[in-house]
């Protein structure tokens, strides 16, 4: 029982990045239909950018900033860095192949991450870069927690458990409340007939990217609070996220929020009870199986293309 | 397209070259009739000798090509540079099966690299100490290209159901599976089947009737291999070529530019996109027998991602759809590659690309004259200007100097210690230029050029060189993402007409 509870947590956490993650592949997929594999790396880069400010500020061992502030400050540089990232691939490798087949913008894409992950490497290094968050304030965010039934679940993991369940409620209310979200939503829908009723597409198209992106390196922050980054984890990672996006239904907002913790809880506990090795088989088999039995997904609507 | 006049009842198959100056034909397509006026491109001499070149048979090139590479090891003795050819060649057959699915077939493989391996490690247990199988070249060759094929088949089945984005999703984790499982291979279900990350080892080379082909005389590449991956070569090239001039090929063609249509006209698109799968995989694994056996050692991580982009870029560099311009593609690509180790190379490399550029811009003119005086203006300025301030600011001469390296530490300024924050952000800042000098237009543009190119010297000196290796997959992926923004047909490739 207390394995399964463990479990569950890592699930949970695991499950709350690759949300994130599947999500800003969703957004992108919704509007564009495409594919936006340098997702993954704008991700990595958020987990270095969020570094770099930690180092800027002093570092876990000595902060110049109170714990809460100094998360939320990396946090947020990280989302602003990521989303000037997103707006930048966006309007350089996207935008010109707008109307272009559909394998162009794929294969740029393509060419856009394996650049960032590389460019990576050669500016920082492959070695992989720690937080280090034990030795913040003396492991005040691992020793303290709560406890279930035997299990303590450290403060670190409630934050980047809430924290990640904040953004997508934000990111929700966004998208349905507000009426850019409305546009995204109609952007989606059906793009000539959102231009024709006045919609600024591009910015509509911009301001997806920008939150995509933004949560893409909250994600990278809150993963590298507790495994230490490098320049080769975004494919990896990637990769999950976007299978979570799939799994939930690309398109779904919901949809990559359930695929997601899907993911995390499948990943869980496949190293729990089967074995490490295994876990990544597990998640590519499970998409695998998903686009062959189900490939609209666990929230989406199977497509149907009129002709 | 040959059709029927309708007057005469006769049929005419000279169209193309008749419609252009008789305007549209009565009972011909006109688009299809006026194919030629579209790809007649240039003006003046270099039409005429372009024309001329393109009107030459597909077969008097392929014998040119094959003479040329086989003449080639008599003036070339070194052994590093035969087996940069061998490489080459290898690189060039997995262009051309990649140029089946992707080219001709349209279905975006993203786990090609995936297909290489099995050939690969399929050669590796028939002949090696593994399974103590020794089978004879004769032998294992055709089992291997029907491995890849089956392979290829079997993971093109989840196709059939799938459109173009997730096909590339599905096959791109069939590569990590692949890559998962041969990493964890040693202990599949408590039986060692691909020894894990450690690969195989020894793995015999060639052996025709019983005489093996060594790889190495003494230390230097046995250029038998070079001729043997040069007869493969010609064989797939005209195997492909005649698989494409029958119905086959014209039904890929269909399948490619518009899968809806070809399927309402009858055509067996699950099967032809199968079929399109199977001959990409079987080229991939012919290919890996040839890798195995010079390799002598098949470790499963190289056949990963960064292989997989290099393909993509000499296929899309070469033009996808054309088999000479995949072969040039990849005929540029890898000795790139392999020259972008060596950082003398890299840098002459880098002025050649420049220079290169600023001509295929400007062309020869003013405005080229204007911003190469401006551009060694500049640099010999900011050279004397940095060396005045600190002599430490220009000593630096990057790694290995070479000839150009002599003449370039005068005009490019190369710290000998780069202070920490100056690699990131001179190379963000190179990065953010270039992007913003592709908005601009004028005047203004051409006087930022000089700036920025000057800059780029300066990363490119001080930041790239140092280290090859990110540097050269940093140079393959931006050359993919320009290549697709600005040219996707490449350089032989055809200008493809999206029919909405």
């Amino acid at each position: 029982m207390d394995t399964f509870i463990q479990l569950t947590v890592n699930g949970l956490t695991l499950g709350s990045v690759y949300a994130l993650i599947a999500l800003g592949y969703t957004l992108v997929y919704g509007i564009l239909k495409l594919l936006n594999f340098a997702h993954g790396d704008v991700f990595m880069v958020g987990s270095f950018i969020g570094f770099g400010t930690l180092q800027a500020l002093g570092g876990a061992t000595d902060p110049v900033l109170p714990v809460w502030l100094l998360l939320v400050t990396v946090t947020a540089a990280a989302m602003a860095g990521c989303a000037l990232l997103g707006v930048a691939i966006e309007r350089f490798a996207y935008r010109p192949l707008r109307d272009a087949p559909r394998i162009a913008p794929l294969i740029s894409a393509l060419g856009v991450s394996f650049f960032l992950a590389n460019s990576m490497q050669l500016l920082f290094g492959a070695r992989q870069r720690d937080y280090d968050i034990f030795s913040l304030s003396n492991g005040v965010l691992y020793l303290k927690g709560i406890d279930i039934g035997n299990v303590k679940v450290p403060l670190l993991r409630i934050i980047v458990i809430a924290a990640a369940f904040v953004l997508m409620v934000v990111l929700w209310l966004l998208v349905t409340r507000t009426r850019t979200g409305k546009a995204m939503r109609a952007t989606s829908f059906d793009r000539e007939a959102a231009a024709m009723m006045g919609i600024d597409i591009d910015r509509v198209i911009v301001f997806t990217f920008v939150l995509g992106s933004a949560l893409a390196g909250a994600a990278g922050v809150m993963y590298a609070l507790r495994v230490p980054t490098s320049a080769s984890i975004g494919f990896l990672v990637g990769l999950k996220g976007f299978t979570a996006a799939v799994i939930g239904g690309i398109g779904s907002i919901p949809g990559a929020m359930a695929g997601g913790l899907a993911l995390g809880f499948a990943e869980a506990y496949t190293q729990g009870y089967v074995s490490t090795r295994w876990s990544d088989l597990v998640v590519f088999s499970v998409l695998i199986l998903f686009m062959l039995f189900r490939p609209q997904g666990l929230l989406g609507k199977p497509d149907i293309r009129k002709v | 397209m040959s059709g029927v006049d309708e007057h005469s009842g006769e049929t005419r198959e000279d169209a193309p070259e008749a419609a252009p100056t008789a305007g549209p034909a009565i009972g011909k397509d006109e688009w299809v009739a006026r194919h030629g006026e579209r790809r007649a491109a240039r003006a003046g001499r270099l039409g005429v000798v372009e024309a001329r070149l393109r009107a030459a048979p597909w077969w008097a090139w392929l014998t040119l090509f094959t003479g040329l590479v086989a003449l080639m090891p008599v003036g070339v003795e070194s052994g590093y540079w035969r087996r940069v050819s061998f490489d080459t060649a290898l690189l060039v057959l997995l262009a051309l099966g990649l140029n089946v699915v992707v080219g001709w077939g349209g279905l975006l493989d993203l786990g090609y690299v995936a297909f290489y391996g099995v050939g690969a490690f399929a050669y590796a247990f028939l002949a090696s100490d593994k399974y103590d199988l020794h089978l004879s070249t004769i032998l294992v060759i055709p089992a291997v290209v029907v491995v890849g094929a089956v392979a290829g088949f079997l993971i093109g089945l989840p196709s059939r159901r799938l459109l173009g984005d997730y096909l590339a999703i599905v096959t791109l984790f069939f590569l990590q599976i692949f890559l998962t499982v041969t990493t964890n291979g040693d202990n599949l279900f408590g039986h060692n089947v691909t020894n894990g990350p450690n690969g195989i080892l020894n793995v015999d080379p060639f052996s025709f009737a019983g005489h093996d082909l060594p790889v190495a005389h003494g230390g230097v590449f046995n250029v038998a291999y070079v001729y043997v991956a040069l007869g493969i070569f010609v064989l797939v090239y005209v195997a492909l070529r005649l698989v494409n001039q029958s119905r086959t090929g014209r039904a890929w063609r269909s399948l490619r530019e518009d899968p809806l249509a070809a399927e309402v006209m009858g055509m067996p698109v699950n099967w032809l996109k199968l079929m399109s799968f199977a001959f990409g995989a079987a080229v991939a694994a012919l290919t890996g027998t040839l890798f195995a056996a010079v390799n002598a050692d098949v470790f499963n991580l190289s056949f990963s991602f960064p292989l997989l982009i290099t393909v993509y870029t000499a296929v899309i560099l070469g033009g996808s759809g054309s088999q000479a311009g995949v072969v040039l593609g990849a005929m540029l690509i890898w000795p790139l590659q392999e020259r972008l180790r060596e950082p003398a190379d890299s840098r002459v490399l880098f002025y050649a690309f420049v220079l290169l550029g600023l001509l295929a811009v400007f062309r020869l003119s003013l405005r080229l004259a204007l911003v190469i005086g401006g551009l060694l203006a500049f640099g010999f300025a900011a050279h004397a200007v940095a060396q005045a301030i600190d002599p430490a600011w220009v000593a630096g001469v990057g790694e290995g100097p070479g000839r150009a390296g002599d003449w370039a530490s005068h005009w490019v300024v190369v710290p000998t210690h780069l202070a920490a924050w100056m690699p990131p952000v001179t190379y963000i800042l190179l990065i953010a230029s270039v992007l913003v000098l592709t908005l601009l237009r004028g005047w203004v543009r051409l006087v930022l050029l000089v700036p920025v190119l000057y800059l780029a010297a300066f990363v490119w000196e001080s930041v790239m060189l140092a280290q090859p290796e990110p540097t050269r997959y940093i140079v393959l992926g931006a050359l993919l993402v320009a290549l697709m923004v600005i040219r996707p047909n490449g350089l032989l490739g055809e200008k493809r007409v999206e029919i909405v």
